[in-house]
C-alpha cells in the first residue's frame, strides 16, 4: 500500500502537501492524524507543525482489474481489460488476439476466470459485487446461439412428444432458455440436477 | 507456472505468506503440488469444490500449450 508522512504548518497544510506527493485527490486516500500542530506564540516560539499520514484508498475494483490482468497475461501479453460499473454490476470486458485461448470450450474458462474473480472482489470488500468477465461480446454472442437452441429444442419436442434435456449450464445460461421459452404456451421448462451439474428440460404440453 | 498459481491463489486466503507451490516433474506430466495455510484450506476448495475446481480449469488452459500433461495437487 501506498502511504506517505507529510507535515506543515497547519492540518490543511500537511495533508495539502501529502496529496500532492501521492498526487491523489482528497477523495481516494485515507487520513490518519499523527499531530494536530500547534500555532506557539506569535508563530514563533513553541510551534510544533502538524503531521499526518496519508495513504491511497484501495479500490476492490481496480484491484479486482488487476488480478485479472495479472490471470489474462499468462495467456497472451496484449490482453486489454475495460471495465464498466452499474451500482454493483461490474462487467470486465477483455480484448485481444489469443481471446479464443481465454474463453475455452463452451467458456468454461472465462466462467472459472469469472468465479474467481468473484471470489477475490467480494473477499476484499464490504459491499457484494456480482461481476461479468466477457470476451469481445462473448456472452452476447452465446445468449444469441442459446436462444436458437431453445426454439430448436422446443419444437423438437412438441414434434417428439418427449420431454428433452439439455447439457448442463451455469445458472445464468440457463435462465436464457427459460425466459425465451416462457411464451411459450406448447412447452414447459424446468431444471433439474444440481450445480454444477443442472440442465434445463423442456417439456411439451400434451392436449388431453 | 508455479508463480502464476501463487498469484492467483494468494488474493484469495488470509495467510497469502504460507501459499506454497512445488512443481514435480514425472515421466509423462507434470504435477504442482498446493500447500496453504491450514485456515486457508477451505478458501481454495470452495463449496462443492467450486473454486479448487475454477482454479484448476484456468491453470490447465493456461498449461494447454506445454507438451506434458499437468495436475494441479491441492494439499
Amino acid at each position: 500500500m501506498k502511504q506517505v508522512t507529510a507535515s506543515g504548518q497547519t492540518l490543511d497544510d500537511a495533508i495539502q502537501s501529502a496529496l500532492e506527493q501521492l498526487n491523489m485527490s482528497k477523495d481516494r486516500v485515507d487520513i490518519e492524524v499523527i499531530d494536530e500542530g500547534k500555532k506557539g506564540m506569535f508563530g514563533i516560539f513553541g510551534a510544533k507543525r502538524a503531521i499526518v499520514k496519508v495513504s491511497i484508498k484501495e479500490d476492490p475494483i481496480e484491484q479486482a482489474g488487476n488480478y485479472l490482468k495479472e490471470i489474462t497475461r499468462s495467456f497472451a501479453d496484449d490482453i486489454q481489460i475495460e471495465i464498466k460499473q452499474e451500482q454493483n454490476n461490474v462487467t470486465f470486458d477483455l480484448s485481444g488476439e489469443k481471446i479464443a485461448m481465454v474463453i475455452g470450450k463452451r467458456g468454461q474458462t472465462l466462467n472459472a476466470i469469472q468465479h474467481l474473480v468473484q471470489v477475490m472482489l467480494n473477499r476484499h470488500s464490504t459491499d457484494f459485487y456480482r461481476i461479468v468477465v466477457d470476451a469481445e461480446g462473448y456472452r452476447a454472442r452465446r445468449e444469441e446461439t442459446l436462444k436458437q437452441l431453445a426454439n430448436r429444442l422446443a419444437d423438437k419436442a412438441i414434434k417428439i412428444k418427449r420431454n428433452v434435456t439439455l447439457e448442463p449450464m451455469p445458472s445464468y445460461e440457463r435462465k436464457v432458455i427459460h425466459s425465451m421459452l416462457q411464451d411459450n404456451p406448447k412447452v414447459e421448462t424446468h431444471s433439474d440436477g444440481s450445480d454444477p451439474n443442472r440442465f434445463v428440460v423442456i417439456k411439451p404440453i400434451l392436449k388431453k | 507456472m508455479e508463480a502464476l498459481i501463487t498469484t492467483i491463489i494468494q488474493p484469495l486466503v488470509d495467510h497469502p505468506e504460507d501459499v506454497i507451490v512445488t512443481e514435480n516433474e514425472e515421466s509423462n506430466k507434470i504435477v504442482y503440488h498446493l500447500t496453504v495455510h491450514p485456515d486457508d484450506v477451505g478458501k481454495v476448495i470452495g463449496k462443492n469444490g467450486r473454486i479448487a475446481k475454477s482454479i484448476r480449469t484456468v491453470v490447465y488452459a493456461i498449461g494447454s500449450d506445454e507438451k506434458k500433461r499437468i495436475y494441479l495437487d491441492i494439499m
